[in-house]
């Protein structure tokens, strides 16, 4: 039996020209909680609908426990479960009849009560889905995919607009079902939401996967688990991007522990081993040149930091 | 063939077995509460057709004999036309009135008078009348026939009338089995049209189709939704009939035919809204389509007045439209109590419209 969700060089082509998605390939492991994090536009609903077998790829191929989805897909459908990025749901149903509807598609549903327990939904069994607040329609959402009794959940940009409280306890849901051995493939553009939950991330730009692997290993490849941050005055010339004050940053890059260097608006970005180390020789670099220091931070390295340093942009970025 | 089940990873004990037609009961279930619970629905399919033939079927009632409203313009021999006038025969159905020559001519170019008499000094009379409004032309054969009998005339021939109103030739019983027809056509078309897109609008088309349902399930559940919704709809508006007008229904016989009729009539609406919604992603492009389907029908069919105006040549098209079809049936199986067996032919019509548009509407169907 193969491995929950493979896939090998994905491609999807809108209309012959607009390339959504240009070569993916992925394996997911049984028990896996999975993150594809990347920012809007980047071919992530486009890869986990092709996943679903609700598109079909342009070329590739997709595996479902070892199945394509052409070997039967009604099979492989009582397999998974889905919240697609958005649905309205009947609003003029309740959520226990939303509930039952959707069960009654699988073969072998789990119980109603039990789900709307799970999902903390008992108390709004009988109102009206179009009642519920965000949280609560999105957890409906959810619900209506784990009735099935599903082995792997996908869902599409789970907690957009969803306000923390709600956001955290969607992620207690997922982790509830991925402790009773499901497997869960998420797309997001919440760099938290990928650290937090997701065992193993493949970071997409552009419709491909430009890395890969669990969250902390990501940020390893960065060099330093630490970011200083610091501005100066005067003659340090607000770069946009990169390395266009090659000899600036070549001076920052020199300082101990330092492992790479970026700079946004003016704000110098280090990205560092050993921030006690680094900061003294900062200091006294900055005194040297007759600067002054405007502002000087310092915090753990995270996905965010990874992704700019692979793409030069933020997540969140339109 | 069927893949085997891994064992791993289903991570809760399922409940129960669903059964083969679990999905198809309970997506029919959710439809006709979804129905229940929209009061528009209960307006627009139910409500508004009984108020349309309530208001249609008062406007155009058959009148008793209508009462003739005349003026005499005052001089001297307006009182002795009046008393001429109350010693007739037909003296129950004229209403009289003495007004100044001014005033009496004004009343009547507003309408509001059928006919001026003027008694002139010679006891000649002449009378003012409109050539192009009926009432008017009537109102002076009776009026001079009342005042020539009253004067002494003699009637050369002996004669008795009979008059003639019975149901089943009212223009009521005419258009009561017309609406039901617009109404299926109605309920059929927005019923699975529109609903079908407003789910494709909302993904909710795309969220079921990422379950194991059965896409003939949907669509059956929701052809079928109408059906149940049929039932309701023909017994408001026979029962309405038959309590308010006193329509005559030719024994059970007919009723099952009715239902019958109305059954493959719906089916057929279902399909016809089925293949018009088939592709359209927007609510605002499938209400245009909707109308621009129903429109022909609605002129053409004979809805509110026989499609007999129509020049002959058209009559094989118009007869071709399904509405058409259902509604000659609908009157034949009321009005004459006709057996569907002797309707083969609309039959057929209904038939074919249905099965070719859900044949169409399968291949063309678009379910993201």
């Amino acid at each position: 039996m193969g491995s929950p969700i493979e896939c090998t060089n994905l491609r999807k082509t809108y209309d012959g020209k607009v390339e959504a998605v240009r070569g993916v390939s992925l394996r997911i492991e049984a028990g896996q909680c999975f993150g594809l994090l990347g920012p809007n536009g980047a071919g992530k609903t486009t890869t986990i609908e092709i996943l679903e077998g609700l598109l079909a790829p342009t070329s590739g191929e997709v595996r479902i426990f070892g199945h394509t989805w052409s070997d039967n897909p009604r099979q492989l459908r009582e397999w998974i479960g889905i919240s697609l990025q958005e649905t309205r749901l009947s609003e003029k149903l309740n959520v226990r009849e939303t509930i039952e509807l959707f069960a009654s598609f699988y073969s072998e549903p789990r119980p109603a009560d039990e789900v709307l327990e799970e999902l903390e939904l008992t108390e709004k069994a009988d109102a009206w889905v179009g009642k519920l607040s965000g949280g609560q329609k999105q957890r409906l959402a959810v619900a209506t995919a784990l009735v099935g009794n599903p082995r792997i959940l996908f869902l599409d940009e789970p907690t957009t607009g969803l306000d923390p409280q709600s956001r955290r306890q969607l992620w207690d849901i997922v982790r509830v079902f991925q402790k009773k051995g499901g497997t869960v493939l998420l797309t997001t553009h919440y760099m938290d939401e990928a650290e937090r939950l997701c065992d193993c991330l493949a970071i997409v730009d552009h419709g491909q996967i430009i890395a890969e692997g669990t969250p902390s290993d990501l940020i390893d490849r960065l060099g330093g688990h630490h970011v200083v941050e610091f501005r100066v005055d005067g003659r340090v010339v607000g770069v946009v991007s990169g390395n266009s004050n090659r000899q600036e940053t070549d001076a920052w890059r020199a300082l101990p522990s330092v492992e790479s260097v970026r700079s946004e608006d003016g704000t110098i970005c280090l990205n560092v081993r050993e921030p006690h180390l680094t900061i003294p020789a900062l200091l006294a670099a900055v005194n040297q040149q007759g600067h002054q220091l405007e502002h000087l931070s310092t915090r753990q390295a995270s996905l965010e930091d990874v992704f700019v340093n692979l793409t030069g942009r933020h997540l969140r970025e339109n | 063939m069927t893949p085997k089940v891994p064992k791993l990873g289903q991570p809760n004990r399922p409940a129960r077995h669903s059964g083969r037609w679990s999905g198809y009961r309970h997506l029919l279930w959710a439809r006709i509460l979804e129905l229940k619970r929209e009061p528009e629905v209960v307006f627009w399919v139910f409500i508004f057709p009984l108020l349309l033939a309530a208001g249609l079927g008062i406007a155009f009632r058959n009148r008793p004999a209508d009462v003739t409203s005349v003026v005499v313009i005052a001089g001297d021999g307006a009182q002795k036309t009046l008393a001429m006038l109350q010693t007739s025969p037909a003296h129950s159905t004229i209403r009289a009135t003495v007004l100044d020559r001014d005033a009496a001519l004004n009343a009547f170019h507003v309408g509001k008078y059928d006919l001026v008499i003027e008694s002139n000094p010679d006891a000649s009379y002449t009378y003012y009348y409109d050539p192009a409004r009926p009432e008017s032309v009537l109102s002076r054969a009776e009026i001079d026939a009342a005042l020539q009998s009253a004067a002494g005339r003699k009637d050369a021939l002996a004669t008795s009338a009979q008059s003639s109103s019975e149901p089943g030739s009212r223009y009521i019983d005419f258009l009561i089995p017309g609406l039901l027809g617009m109404n299926l056509m109605n309920s059929g078309m927005w019923g699975v049209g529109f609903a079908l897109v407003e789910m494709r609008q909302r993904k909710l088309l795309k969220r079921f189709v990422a379950t194991p349902m059965r896409r003939s399930d949907f669509l059956l559940a929701l052809t079928s939704s109408r059906l149940v919704l049929m039932v309701i709809e023909v017994g408001l508006l026979l029962g309405f009939g038959v309590l308010v007008f006193h329509m005559r229904l030719q024994g059970w016989r007919s009723i099952l035919s009715v239902l019958l009729l109305a059954s493959l009539g719906a089916i057929t609406f279902g399909g016809v809204g089925l293949l018009t919604a088939c592709r359209a992603q927007k609510i605002e492009s499938v209400s245009g389509l909707i109308n621009l389907v129903m429109m022909p029908m609605w002129i053409f069919s004979g809805v509110f007045f026989s499609y007999d105006k129509f020049p002959a040549m058209a009559h094989p098209f118009i007869k071709a439209l399904p509405l058409t079809a259902l509604n000659d049936a609908l009157r034949a199986t009321i009005i004459e109590g006709a057996t569907l067996s002797s309707q083969s032919g609309r039959l057929l019509v209904l038939a074919v419209w249905g099965g070719v548009s859900f044949v169409l509407a399968l291949r063309w169907f678009r379910w993201t």
